[in-house]
């Protein structure tokens, strides 16, 4: 009952805010004669300053520039051997700049120290890249006699959940799987809309409940529907979270024992994750891993600039896969997931 | 948001504190470490190494002053370069002289563009004017739905129609010119910076608009890819702000020094939680002393300002000093508290705050404070005026009436009892100008800050300052004892 104290200490501090308030309040009436609160006036301010220039700060402008060639100097370091350490510099942004992380970076860095290059420095990233990546990538799409395989779709706010969904949807639809989608994101405003477009797009069947509605009922709904009418998959949402609420961890890891009970099997749990997405993405599965038991990553929006280079640490630290990417907004735009073209996308670009 | 790179600059404080002067070797390793913390933060390499360069050349130029340690004198520098870049050139917003003052939002795809959206009428309607919102985002399935129905949530009007997006946003202008309106936000789809068709129609929406704001959304934890999406944006649209998302998802955040390095152009508003409430303007200062793990009192108290009734609080502080405290009292100001915001994101700003503290703070939430508000519903009048004659089997009864148990029911008594006698006795003590626990924490803050060689924020002072003028003229309204007069009675739009 931690809660109480703070609740407790919050009260104390509020007050005495009040107080402050009150006094400041009292000191201004007092002294002057009661303004009359002025009309909100026409104008407050026009348009004073002019809109500034394009900042172009000369030194960070060069860095940057300098930055979009390293990828290429990476590739032109063609010893063989040792590395010096201006090479050593040069792999070591090429990884920060992806995001792979300082900590990840530092080990790739040792390895290549301590193994040299014999074939040339960027097979040599490229083939500790590669195992760091060599996870089990394949996708369970059945579950126990007489269960319904569940995928459970987790991560925080704004990843692309309910698109990746949909995006699945097609991919299973096309497979010739009969799939039903639940619409578990009972609280952003108008998920399970998006949700349904999908739903009518693919051909799947959907269930949903108003906003506010606990999820796990909707998933057990789901549930009921896809055993009744012999369904193949069920394509489980959830309302995005932090990843630093154990509360709305708590809630998650209900919502995976529901959709693991009765008839429902979960076979896979994907976190999906923006690879636009730092650091933060690390202590993110970690913490999903924990409450939802993630067997894959969905790696979403993967047609922008970012590399999505965390995912390395996170397979490396964590050994989560990565399933599937997001390329793009329409239907078809989600990839199984191949180690070699990303590694190389890492390095290039 | 910067928790783990306060933590890192502290230990790197205290491992050189123990040292004499600061030789060139120890600013080489105090930089690597503050290096490794930015990136691990999130910011950009270029950024980091101009953050570097410039904490160097002040840590060179100053003299070595007598009163601080060589770690404390790196701290410092850090200090001061973040609030450089996080602060120069503040932006105020200011309304057109011909309304409607047009607001453009563009971002990525899953920054938060349409809650910002939401988020930002709702502080406009706060400021006292009258926004109207235009949803051009066509492309997302239901998104001018998901924007439709935060609006109503705060009670304002939404324009869209199916046409196409620049047709959208001139209709919505025109829409909001002809109802009156005096500030017209409008929300874009997300897209990305290399998607030039897409590009081109943001800058058409901004053409047919001409915003007097454009801003720039990014979600916090954003990596490197920062400064790629700010500069393209800023090529594109000529950004007058960014507004930073998702603040309170964790310890990172070096987007923000990132798009602020990069595009030269100030964060002006961050959103910090879910609640609609949970999103101000962002101040470059405050955010600085919270990096460094300072707290940001005045930020606390613009909140407080915002949501509560003092008159009805100060009327209960007085009870609370005097001894009368209530659980109706609680009640009350529990219902104040959730006005503000959430507790975790109330506590960030409280200075003094241990690490433990914050992180127990973070998982408090609604339903947390629900199961307390039901224990005390469960209670008769009479039991909630004083506790102290509740017995075995009335405890038995409330836990069953709140659905909790009785170890439920017997600590909260047990905290309420203490902390009521702590109240009392601080009310009358030993720091009569100050009320009670609050003095303890400034205490408590004061040390803190004198340990890291830091002075205390400003807003401290003036609080502190504002409680000793304060506390006399509350004096008078204990004659209101009995008097019961709620506050708290207004509940936020309901969220989750």
């Amino acid at each position: 009952m931690i809660v109480v104290w703070i609740v407790l200490a919050l009260v104390v501090v509020v007050i005495a805010l009040a107080l402050v308030m009150r006094s400041r309040r009292r000191r201004a009436t007092v002294g002057a004669a009661p303004a009359p609160r002025a009309a909100m006036p026409e104008v407050l301010v026009t348009q004073v300053a002019p809109r500034p220039e394009i900042d172009d700060s000369p030194g960070l402008d060069r860095r940057l520039a300098s930055s979009r060639t390293i990828f290429d100097r990476v590739r032109t370091i063609t010893s063989v051997g040792a590395l010096t350490k201006e090479q050593l510099d040069v792999v070591e942004e090429v990884l920060l700049r992806s995001d792979v992380g300082v900590r990840t970076t530092s080990a790739l860095l040792e390895e290549l120290r301590s193994h040299g290059a014999p074939a040339g420095v960027a097979s040599a990233i490229r083939e500790s890249l590669m195992s760091s990546l060599s996870g089990d990538r394949s996708v369970r799409t059945s579950a126990d006699e007489g269960r319904v395989p569940v995928w459970l779709f987790v991560g925080v706010n704004g990843v692309g959940k309910t698109t990746t969904i949909g995006k699945l949807a097609w991919r299973e639809t096309q497979a010739g799987r009969s799939v039903v989608l639940a619409a578990g994101d009972t609280f952003r405003a108008a998920a399970a809309d998006q949700l349904q477009l999908w739903a009518d797009r693919t051909g799947a069947d959907i269930v949903r409940a108003d906003e506010g509605a606990d999820p796990g009922s909707v998933i057990h709904d789901a549930l009921g529907r896809a055993q009744a009418r012999h369904a193949d998959l069920v394509l489980a949402d959830t309302a995005g979270r932090r990843a630093n609420s154990t509360n709305l961890l708590d809630e998650l890891a209900k919502i995976r024992r529901v959709a693991d009970r009765g008839p429902g099997q979960v076979v896979e749990t994907f976190m999906v994750l923006d690879a636009t997405t730092g650091q933060n993405a690390l202590s993110q599965a970690q913490e999903f891993l924990a409450a939802a038991h993630v067997t894959g990553i969905v790696l979403t929006k993967l047609d922008g600039t970012a590399r999505g280079g965390i995912v390395v640490a996170i397979e490396r630290e964590l050994g989560i896969p990565v399933k599937f990417v997001g390329v793009g907004e329409r239907a078809m735009d989600l990839l199984a997931f191949e180690p070699i073209a990303f590694v190389d996308s890492l390095l290039s670009a | 948001m910067f928790d783990s790179l306060s933590g890192r600059l502290e230990r790197l404080g205290a491992s050189l504190r123990s040292r004499g002067r600061l030789s060139d070797a120890d600013l080489a390793e105090a930089l690597a470490e503050v290096r490794s913390a930015l990136l691990e933060a999130d910011v950009e390499l270029s950024v980091v190494r101009a953050f570097l360069d410039a904490v160097a050349e002040r840590v060179r130029g100053e003299n070595v002053s007598q009163s601080l340690t060589p770690g404390q004198h790196v701290i410092k520098a850090v200090h001061e370069q973040l609030v450089e870049v996080l602060g120069g050139s503040a932006l105020k917003v200011t309304y057109a002289s011909r309304p409607p003052t047009v607001v453009l939002l563009a971002g990525l795809q899953g920054a938060g563009k349409t809650t910002t959206a939401a988020k930002l009428a709702a502080w406009f309607k706060q400021q006292g004017r009258q926004p109207y919102l235009v949803g051009t985002d066509l492309q997302r399935p239901a998104a001018v739905e998901q924007l439709r129905v935060l609006a109503a949530q705060i009670g304002v009007e939404v324009y869209s129609d199916n046409s196409d997006p620049v047709t959208v946003a001139r209709t919505g202008v025109a829409e909001a010119l002809r109802l009156g309106r005096d500030v017209v936000i409008i929300d874009t789809a997300g897209r990305l910076a290399i998607d030039e068709a897409l590009m081109a129609e943001v800058r058409a929406i901004s053409a047919a608009t001409s915003p007097h704001y454009t801003f720039l959304v990014i979600d916090a934890v954003t990596g490197q890819d920062a400064v790629h999406t700010a500069r393209a944006f800023h090529e594109s649209l000529e950004l007058s702000g960014v507004v930073v998302t998702k603040l309170d998802y964790d310890a990172r955040g070096g987007a923000v020094l990132s798009a602020r390095g990069v595009v030269g152009r100030p964060v002006v508003f961050a959103s910090t939680g879910e609640k609609l409430a949970d999103f101000d303007l962002f101040h470059p200062d405050r955010m600085a002393s919270r990096i460094l793990g300072m707290g940001d009192i005045m930020s606390l108290i613009e909140q407080a300002e915002r949501s509560m009734d003092p008159e009805a609080m100060a009327e209960s502080a007085q009870r609370m000093m005097s001894g009368a405290f209530t659980l109706d009292d609680f009640m009350a100001q529990l219902n104040q508290i959730r006005k503000m915001g959430s507790l975790g994101g109330l506590m960030r700003l409280m200075p003094g705050m241990t690490r433990d503290m914050r992180e127990a703070a973070k998982n408090v939430d609604d339903g947390q404070l629900n199961k307390i508000e039901a224990i005390i519903r469960s209670m008769t009048r009479h039991e909630r005026r004083d506790p102290s004659i509740i017995d075995g089997s009335r405890r038995s009864r409330i836990a069953r009436g709140s659905g909790s148990s009785v170890t439920a029911v017997n600590q909260l008594l047990k905290q309420f009892d203490q902390m009521k006698k702590m109240m009392k006795q601080m009310g009358s003590g030993s720091t009569p100008q100050l009320p009670g626990a609050m003095g303890k924490m400034a205490q408590m803050a004061a040390r803190g800050a004198a340990a890291r060689g830091e002075s205390l924020p400003a807003g401290f002072e003036a609080l502190a300052s504002g409680m000793k003028s304060g506390a006399p003229t509350a004096a008078p309204a204990g004659g209101a004892k009995g008097k019961k007069k709620k506050g708290g009675r207004v509940t936020p739009p309901k969220q989750r």
